[in-house]
């Protein structure tokens, strides 16, 4: 799926905050989501010593692997201050009709935050292929 | 969704048919004037207030309130009841900051003897209540003590001396929800807790000192303990992010519980489960604990706003004395009458404020005759309200009320169109003293991000499902 766009915009919700992400495929997509949710939240990093850190989970679709990985991500920046930069991530799909991920994720520990995200909620989520490739919107809960 | 869908009852009361769409089981009642209508049909939230009107078991209407605006699953300012035990209870329909609430405090120290020690009040506050997303408490409680704090909720703050007898009967549910089950709250949940106990958070949580600005009901205001001329306190806050996690946690576990008990859903932010079941049970067991941290996280604050106010003034005069604790966001086992028949039910309430009438069982002895205090906090720079339940409230709004002015603008416009520096400047020039963590969250909680407080608070009023007691005027902000 190399040369598909992919990125990510803020769109317009009243009490919260919502982002529409695209990209080639589901690993991809899962990244954008991962820097669109830093951009939101104003995740800015120090120049202290670099964090790695694996995380791996299985979820009956696409769209609850997606809640459960940016929830990682949430978790880490609020109780670790720690903001991740750069993924490696592998989706997979399952025998089952699951799916599931193994991401190594680098980071730092965060210099300030802007705004931060508490929760990453299901509304209207649904994982569509498009002209984009694939694309989603996703509601935070702030 | 459009006004021609809509069948207006009264100037305040406006109804959407289930024949407006095939999967409704029950009708939503809205209060609102034409003008509300037309603020709130610029969002999504009457499509979510339909969504809603799918969940198996309701009874009655979905209620919606004046100050209702776009949510996520549910729509906030929204009350959905539904039949105890066979219903469902939806964690989605309850919200994240699980019993998000405001806590009034009142004082005997007048705002004209007060005026040069503002600037003191607002940093002691500041400091002693701490503020911000993830920001760790004042207080440090291990997991074992936190089991009791999930458990016994205001009555752990009273056995550690940060609470009296007089805060609790004045408490929704006298700050603590029976039947929570600590067990059922994850360990990744309890340990966002064990480091944010006493702390304020961020969003549009806030401290606030406001002066009584006017009194319309002598009676009920002076049992309250409210004076014009004197200062008060509110405290907005909930669970923090115990609370976020336990809904994370239940509305993802929920996805595979719907499809276990054949529920279908137009939307999977609404997941739900029939409270009969063992998964309906651990939610609810888990969000009262959620809702048993948060009475004693604004129980923590009130007792370090309390010392900030002694230490300020020095006086007898500034203690604070609690007029009430009210919950936003909250699933609540109640007895209400349906049809003519009284039966129990589960009233989800998210964004929206219990507002029990005259006579109500669980009201203190003093609010009896009045009614229950019913808190109103309005945006920055703008009035607050304190109303009473009303038995009208009882028979049209499962005992409920409006929760706030209601968000009007989005996040993302508000942070365009407004600078935090310029709001802080402005508020400090109408005498209100800021203590602000970000100023670009500052921005987005600008007081024209939201509706009319005094034109939502007219529409319960006049609708008469609230009574007004007394107006508040801020004097000093506290924000995460």
């Amino acid at each position: 799926m190399a040369g598909k766009p992919r990125g990510s915009e803020e769109l317009q919700h009243t009490a919260d905050w919502s982002l529409r992400v695209w990209a080639g495929d589901l690993s991809a997509l899962f990244e954008e989501a991962a820097r669109g949710l830093n951009e939101l939240a104003g995740v800015k990093p120090s120049g202290g010593k670099r964090v790695k850190r694996h995380f791996e989970t299985e979820a009956p679709d696409a769209e609850s692997l997606l809640v459960a990985f940016l929830s990682e991500l949430i978790y880490y920046q609020e109780q670790q201050h720690i903001g991740f930069s750069i993924f490696d991530i592998r989706i997979f799909d399952m025998p089952n009709n699951e799916y599931r991920i193994s991401a190594d994720m680098e980071g730092a520990p965060i210099r300030s935050i802007g705004k931060p995200i508490k929760a990453v909620t299901y509304h209207n989520l649904k994982i569509e292929k498009t002209a984009r490739g694939l694309e989603a919107e996703i509601v935070f809960d702030v | 969704m459009n006004i021609e869908n809509l069948i207006q009852i009264s100037d305040y009361e406006w109804e959407i048919p289930t024949d407006v769409r095939r999967d409704m089981r029950v009708p939503v009642r809205l209060f609102a004037t034409r003008e509300l209508i037309e603020q709130i049909i610029s969002d999504k939230s009457l499509d979510q207030a339909v969504n809603a009107a799918t969940l198996p078991g309701l009874v009655g209407s979905v209620i919606v309130m004046p100050d209702m605006h776009q949510g996520y699953g549910f729509p906030i300012g929204g009350v959905a009841a539904t039949e105890f035990p066979g219903g469902v209870v939806s964690p989605g329909a309850i919200g994240y900051d699980i019993n998000c609430g405001v806590r009034l405090l009142a004082s005997k120290i007048e705002l004209e003897s007060a005026r040069s020690h503002l600037d003191r009040l607002a940093t002691l506050l500041n400091k002693y209540c701490p503020s911000g997303v993830g920001k760790e408490g004042a207080l440090r409680v291990t997991t074992k003590e936190l089991d009791h704090v999930l458990h016994d909720g205001s009555r752990w703050a009273m056995k550690n001396n940060f609470a009296t007898e007089a805060d609790l009967a004045r408490t929704e549910e006298s700050g603590c929800l029976e039947d929570a089950k600590p067990e059922k709250v994850s360990d990744r949940a309890k340990e966002r807790g064990r480091q944010q106990i006493g702390s304020l958070g961020a969003g549009n949580h806030f401290i606030e000192v406001d002066v009584v600005d006017e009194i319309f009901d002598e009676n009920a205001a002076s049992i309250m303990g409210l004076w014009a001329g004197y200062l008060t306190v509110q405290i907005h806050c909930g669970s923090r992010g115990l609370g976020h996690q336990i809904c994370t946690d239940y509305v993802q576990q929920f996805q595979s519980a719907v499809k276990k008990y054949g529920i279908d859903l137009p939307d999977r932010e609404l997941v739900c489960a029939p409270m009969d079941t063992p998964e309906g049970q651990a939610y609810l067991g888990a969000m009262r604990a959620a809702a048993n941290f948060a009475f004693a996280n604004r129980q923590l604050l009130a007792h370090s706003a309390r010392r900030a106010f002694e230490e300020t003034f020095k006086s007898r005069d500034a203690y604070l004395h609690q007029v009430y604790d009210i919950c936003h966001n909250m699933g609540k086992i109640e007895t209400h009458e349906v049809n003519g028949r009284r039966m129990k039910v589960c009233v989800h309430r998210k964004g929206a404020t219990r507002a029990f009438g005259p006579g109500t069982p669980g009201l203190p002895p003093e609010y009896q005759k009045i009614g229950q205090p019913v808190i109103i906090p309005g945006s920055m720079g703008t009035a607050s309200w304190v109303l009473v339940g009303t038995k009208d409230s009882m028979a049209r709004s499962f005992g409920s009320s409006c929760h706030g002015a209601g968000r009007v603008m989005s996040r993302a416009k508000a942070k365009h169109e407004v600078r935090g520096d310029a709001l802080k400047k402005e508020l400090e020039e109408q005498g209100i003293k800021v203590r602000a963590g970000s100023l670009s969250g500052l921005a987005e909680e600008s007081p024209q991000a939201y509706k009319d407080v005094d034109r939502v608070v007219e529409t319960v009023s006049e609708a008469g499902i609230a009574r007004k007691v007394a107006r508040l005027k801020p004097v000093a902000v506290i924000k995460g």
